[in-house]
């Protein structure tokens, strides 16, 4: 959501510059492939979502982590400290729809090359990440 | 005409959220549409149990990144009945302020970037020629007022850190208030462009439907009674007993009914319901298109949520420009055992919370209904109903039209799946 508040103030830059290959909240048309930067948001809570994360790493020559979820997995790890018996309760709920044992932070699954925390994700970091990586890769 | 046939849509777009959809149609008949919500299910439920009170809202509010506002204000007007704690009148008016810059925010994320490309026959905003650019200029104004509000009153747009329980921990700079005003004068003559296309755009899907929505005296989406278009009066803390939970085993969220049928609340079922509260200036402003109210064209959901977005800028401003806030001492309850309910208009439509809380003030339960659970019943018999009128047509063609029925409903997925019920199996 930070993401979408920033391009009130940056839409037009990005625009001329970046080419959003993938981005199902603005396109229809995505293609995952070839990327330079992937940034990903939100906790790994499913074998299907873990599958994904690893081709997105496969796919991108960065990675980074984006909000409180992606890089530590909080708080959609919260069913990691649950009771034994509130375990017990969510159990079948797990096991239909696939998910791990557990809630992971991404760095616990692929390797990540930079992070920007914060619930919602810290704006400045994110733009000192985001700026790095135009340079790193000779956009700008 | 196709006769058998299966529509599979993996990760529908421009929604807030992950959701699928399975259409299958045999002999010419539809046989079955899933509309499965794959957001993950992150036990909020649960894991607000045995937690303090006063740590709930800001927690639930991570609900969702949109609307969460509308989580941490319900969330906080449920445990303020559940300690007897009555906000004061400025409280509630900074509340209404800080929704409101959601409203505005939210509605023109959905319609400038979701919906627009829908209606101008692009696959997105990043697609739009030089032409369309200035609408592209004017969603980020737009976007940019309703954040700064929101901002202005809570601190952030997004988790608001000064909307607490009994108070607002700080108060509007008078600086920034005025060029909030000024912002939010700027943008309104682009609201009058922006129902103007949602007015003229020809995209239509009538049947007949239930609404309900909670109808406030001003409009300002937080207090009031829940009315229903069968003539329904409910009072707040009754609203659950009308609900009915259905379980959808393809789905990691469950969907509603209300008084046994499917049902719909959002934008179209409040102007629906209670056009007539509007602001006087929207109302003398946009009259020709209020007069399209009440309809049952679901894709006037897209146009009430342009007109409500006015709303929400010309009470803002009659709010900001006539109020002096002044510090004022917070409100605390004793801590008791008790329940609370709150009910307010969220978005995309009413949203529920429930909270029992002990008498160390830890909760004891908790439950919430969001919009998009309510509407899921619906959205999933009228795109039955869609598929059925379109057999004839090219499978690509009835893909496209589905995804756009459904963006028109402006479903959140992030919402549905915070919590479960396990005795579904």
């Amino acid at each position: 959501m930070i993401f979408l508040e920033l391009m009130n103030d940056y839409f037009f830059e990005w625009e001329k510059i970046i080419d959003f290959k993938y981005l199902k909240l603005l396109k229809s048309k995505n293609e995952l492939k070839d990327l330079d930067v992937a940034f990903v948001d939100g906790a790994i809570s499913t074998f299907k979502e873990e599958d994904k994360l690893k081709e997105i790493r496969k796919k991108s020559k960065k990675l980074v982590a984006i909000g409180s979820c992606a890089v530590n997995g909080s708080p959609s790890n919260q069913r990691n400290f649950f009771s034994e018996d509130t375990k017990r309760e969510i159990k079948v709920i797990l096991d239909n729809f696939g998910h791990r044992d557990k809630v992971s932070a991404l760095n616990e699954i692929v390797t990540v090359d930079d992070y920007v925390p914060g619930c919602p994700m810290e704006e400045s970091k994110f733009l000192e990440v985001l700026n790095k990586y135009l340079k790193e890769f000779k956009v700008v | 005409m196709h006769e058998d046939f299966e529509i599979s849509i993996e990760g529908l777009s421009k929604i807030e959220g992950h959701a699928s959809l399975d259409v299958k149609v045999r002999k010419g008949k539809v046989e079955s549409v899933k509309l499965k919500i794959s957001e993950n299910k992150r036990f909020y439920t649960q894991a607000i149990r045995g937690k303090q009170f006063q740590t709930v809202p800001q927690l639930v509010s991570r609900i969702c990144g949109t609307c969460s506002i509308a989580h941490l204000t319900c969330c906080t007007e449920a445990v303020e009945k559940a300690l007897g704690i009555k906000p004061s009148e400025q409280t509630v008016l900074l509340r209404k302020l800080m929704a409101y810059g959601m409203m505005i925010r939210d509605h023109a994320m959905h319609l400038y970037l979701f919906s627009l490309p829908d209606v101008l026959g692009k696959d997105s905003v990043l697609d739009f020629d030089e032409r369309e650019h200035e609408l592209v200029h004017h969603a980020f104004e737009v976007k940019k007022a309703g954040n700064d509000l929101s901002k202005l009153i809570g601190g952030r747009a997004i988790h608001p850190p000064y909307a607490q329980i009994g108070q607002f921990s700080r108060l509007p700079d008078k600086n920034e208030t005025k060029q909030v005003i000024d912002e939010l004068k700027k943008i309104r003559s682009h609201i009058f462009e922006l129902v103007r296309i949602f007015y003229e755009c020809p995209f239509t899907f009538r049947k007949k439907t239930r609404f309900v929505a909670l109808t406030t005296e001003d409009f300002s989406f937080l207090e009031g009674v829940i009315k229903s278009s069968q003539g329904l009066m409910i009072p707040e803390a009754h609203y659950w007993e009308h609900l009915h939970r259905v379980i959808l085993p393809y789905s990691q969220a469950a969907g509603f009914e209300f008084e046994g049928k499917d049902f719909m609340v959002g934008a179209l079922a409040r102007l629906n319901l209670n056009r007539e509260k509007l602001h006087k200036e929207t109302r003398r402003d946009l009259s020709k298109y209020i007069r399209m109210f009440p309809s049952e064209n679901i894709y006037h959901n897209n146009l009430a949520q342009a007109i409500e977005i006015m709303h929400c800028i010309d009470h803002s401003i009659e709010i900001l420009e006539s109020s002096d806030f002044k510090k004022e001492t917070k409100k605390e309850g004793k801590i008791k055992e008790g329940k609370g309910i709150g009910v307010i208009e969220a978005p995309r439509g009413t949203l529920y919370y429930a909270i029992d809380l002990d008498k160390q003030g830890k909760i004891l339960y908790g439950n919430l209904v969001i919009p998009t659970a309510q509407n899921q019943i619906k959205m999933e018999n009228d795109i039955r109903t869609l598929v059925a009128k379109n057999l004839d047509k090219d499978k690509s063609v009835i893909q496209s039209e589905i995804e756009k029925l459904i963006r028109a409903y402006d479903p959140c997925m992030t919402c549905a799946t915070h919590f479960l019920k396990v005795n579904w199996i």
